[in-house]
């Protein structure tokens, strides 16, 4: 059944994948997210649905046990935050080459190094460009809502078993943190290993019926076979880039002005919109809802006649520069982000982007 | 009194002539071809001295590449 | 005396075979160089799973080392890990599938160096797999460097005029610790340089997996191996020298058995 709750971002995640049908958990305790963990083990979920919940002996282990489960075709997560998801690449790359569907969840804390355990976006580039070693992509998904946190695990699933591939819900601190009004799907039931053997023909299950083994691995050492291995891969990537950006446009259409901002500081940027308008500034919000693949065909659609463009981040700059090639330089973009943990208020944004845009002067 | 009789057969293309049977053999049944190799190149083993193998399996328990399979038979006198 | 003149061919019949090939032993090439302990010891875990009638739920985990290609040799389902992640990735497949005989194939760089916290802790769990490890003191696959059970004294490429304790540490006998653990029901320290040798390590092999699907615990069976290429003998030569070296640091036996 549907449930209402009040509750953290990280809890609404740990629901949610509870009721998705999850088989297996595992992670590593870390600031911001480490409710995650905490509300599987008190949810018990082993014994009511037989999912199984490891807290690993570091965010090494954590994400290979990810791969493994993924490579047995279960479905598995793991989360952490910025540095321990610094520590996770290795297996992310493994599980980008292996083809496995995999769930990745980074609740950002601000860097470089140990940083701060509070809100940041600075994991842009690590989340989008690639991050481990190798010619790879996850999916990103940005969620800037409770309800987001948890639909968006749900989603993040779906597509990783739809293309076998990693996906990553990347949240920033504060939506990891922030308490709101979910509304819990109804739950569904774990996969049967009969339901694993169909629709994952290719997993790890042991050679029942003595069916061909199956084998999961990343090393090819005969080039022309490996190079047809990447290319297989960016066939998907392709793939993904079609048919699953998704993103959020609010008054776009008649706007002077453009934010670009995904996560907490879309939600921020909402606020500078109406505080804006009451001023006559008329502002558009385009929010990525999937980082990669990047909505840029929309933002080049949404810039079309604005004055400017204004990419909002925890962080000294990143997504803006692929906003800057959406729009292919046609459209002034600038840049404000605050760092360090530090999330900025609404009047703040609001008068970087008069000054940036000499906006009344 | 029954006799034990062995033979062995070696997967000529498997073996890489490691010669580690020819030390582990108690009978000194095994040797590798002096001059003979494989498609790989290797002096794959044989049986040099047929007449005295045992069928005692030392040669295949050690054989690293499992090139070599084992027969025995009891033969009453 | 008819028998003695008793034609091979006569012999070579299929009712009188007594040892052949394991069938979950692939049938191709090995790409171990000659005389490599591996080859061996894949026999052996080919038969064990073969006669536990395992064929069908033994999964497999990989190493990064010269057995990465384990799993183009035994014919069961393989995972290839990251290097020194196996036990993670054991741990999680039999989490996952406790009805599935899940083993780690891993290397002294795997074991005792790279993965020593994967393997100390999934271990220290008492996870329910069995973890086959090959400790030949040196790094095959990367062309020979120090492992961390490299002797004292030892020529590598990396210590070329041998290991110094004081500059390199000392060799970590890792199965002692393994030993210590509450999470293993048993570790053993075998070897395959002796037809005796061959058959007390599988019944090791077969006691380790039989323990993992009996829920036991963790079974670590480390073999003591030879590389012969890496250690510059012809293999005969390398197994002399492992009894009279390499035991000395890692006496064969039980290290733990309830």
């Amino acid at each position: 059944m549907e449930e209402v709750r009040l509750m953290k971002g990280n809890e609404a995640l740990a629901h949610a994948a509870v009721r998705y049908g999850a088989d297996g958990y595992f992670g590593y305790p870390i600031t911001p997210q480490s409710e995650v963990l905490e509300e599987l083990e008190q949810l018990r979920p082993w014994e009511t649905t037989g999912m199984v919940v490891l807290q690993a002996e570091s965010e090494l282990a954590a994400i290979n046990m990810v791969y493994a489960g993924a490579a047995c075709g279960k479905v598995v997560f793991t989360s952490s935050s910025s540095p321990g998801i610094s520590l996770m690449q290795e297996g992310i790359s493994y599980i980008a080459a292996s083809e496995v569907p995999a769930l990745i969840v980074n609740v950002m804390r601000g860097g470089p190094g140990l940083g701060t355990i509070h809100p940041s976006q600075a994991d842009y580039f690590q989340a989008v460009k690639g991050g481990g070693h190798g010619d790879y992509h996850l999916i990103v998904l940005a969620p800037s809502s409770v309800q987001e946190m948890c639909d968006f695990v749900w989603l993040g699933w779906d597509l990783a078993f739809k293309y076998r591939t990693g996906a990553m819900l990347l949240a920033d601190g504060l939506v990891g943190q922030m308490m709101e009004k979910v509304v819990l799907p109804e739950p569904r039931q774990r996969r049967t290993e009969e339901q694993v053997r169909q629709q994952c023909p290719w997993a790890i299950n042991g050679r029942k019926g003595m069916r061909p083994r199956n084998v999961i691995t990343s090393l090819e050492l005969v080039d022309e076979i490996m190079e047809q291995n990447n290319l297989r891969f960016q066939r998907t990537y392709r793939e993904i880039e079609k048919n699953e950006v998704r993103y959020e446009a609010i008054n776009t259409k008649g706007c002077d002005y453009l934010f670009v901002a995904f996560g907490s500081m879309a939600r921020i940027c909402q606020k500078v919109m109406e505080v804006a308008a009451e001023e006559g500034i008329k502002i558009g919000l385009l929010r990525p809802i999937t980082l990669w693949p990047f909505p840029s065909k929309q933002i080049k659609e949404a810039a079309a006649g604005v004055k400017g463009i204004m990419v909002v981040e925890l962080s000294a700059g990143q997504m803006v520069e692929d906003v800057r090639l959406a729009v292919e330089c046609r459209v002034d973009v600038k840049h404000y982000g605050r760092l360090g943990g530090i999330v900025p208020t609404p009047e703040e944004v609001l008068d970087e982007l008069k000054k940036q845009f000499a906006i009344g002067k | 009194m029954a006799k034990i009789k062995g033979a062995v057969t070696v997967n000529t293309e498997r073996c890489k002539g490691c010669n580690l049977c020819v030390v582990a053999c108690p009978a000194k049944v095994l040797s590798l071809q002096p001059k003979e190799v494989n498609n790989r190149g290797y002096h794959f083993a044989f049986m040099s001295a047929p007449e005295n193998c045992i069928g005692c399996s030392s040669c295949a328990l050690v054989c690293p590449d499992a090139c070599i399979e084992v027969y025995r038979v009891k033969i009453d006198e | 005396m008819e028998d003695c003149i008793m034609d091979i061919q006569d012999i070579i019949k299929p009712e009188n075979q007594v040892y052949k090939k394991p069938s979950l032993l692939n049938d191709v090439h090995m790409h171990y160089c000659p005389g490599c302990s591996h080859g061996v010891v894949h026999k052996l875990i080919a038969e064990v799973i073969e006669e536990m009638g395992a064929a069908e739920i033994a999964i497999g985990i990989a190493p990064v080392g010269c057995a990465v290609f384990a799993y183009n040799y035994i014919d069961v389902d393989w995972i290839e890990a990251p290097h020194g992640r196996a036990p993670a990735l054991a741990t999680a497949a039999k989490r996952l599938q406790p009805d599935k005989l899940v083993f780690t194939y891993q290397g002294d760089g795997d074991m005792a160096a790279i993965g020593t916290a994967e393997s100390l802790h999934a271990a220290n769990r008492g996870e329910n797999i069995a973890m086959i490890f090959i400790n030949n003191a040196i790094y095959g696959m990367t062309g020979g460097q120090m492992a961390p059970t490299t002797l004292l004294g030892m020529k590598t490429s990396t210590t070329p005029y041998g290991r110094r304790a004081d500059l390199n540490g000392y060799p970590l006998a890792i199965s002692g610790l393994m030993a210590q653990l509450d999470g293993t029901c048993y570790v053993t320290r075998q070897s395959v340089e002796t037809p005796a040798a061959v058959r007390k390590a599988k019944a090791a092999i077969r006691k380790a997996f039989e323990n993992s699907m009996q829920g036991k615990g963790t079974s670590v069976v480390e073999i003591v191996s030879t590389c012969n290429s890496g250690w510059k003998m012809s293999p005969a030569d390398a197994n002399k020298w492992m009894q009279e070296n390499m035991f000395k640091k890692y006496p064969i036996g039980d290290l733990k058995n309830v």
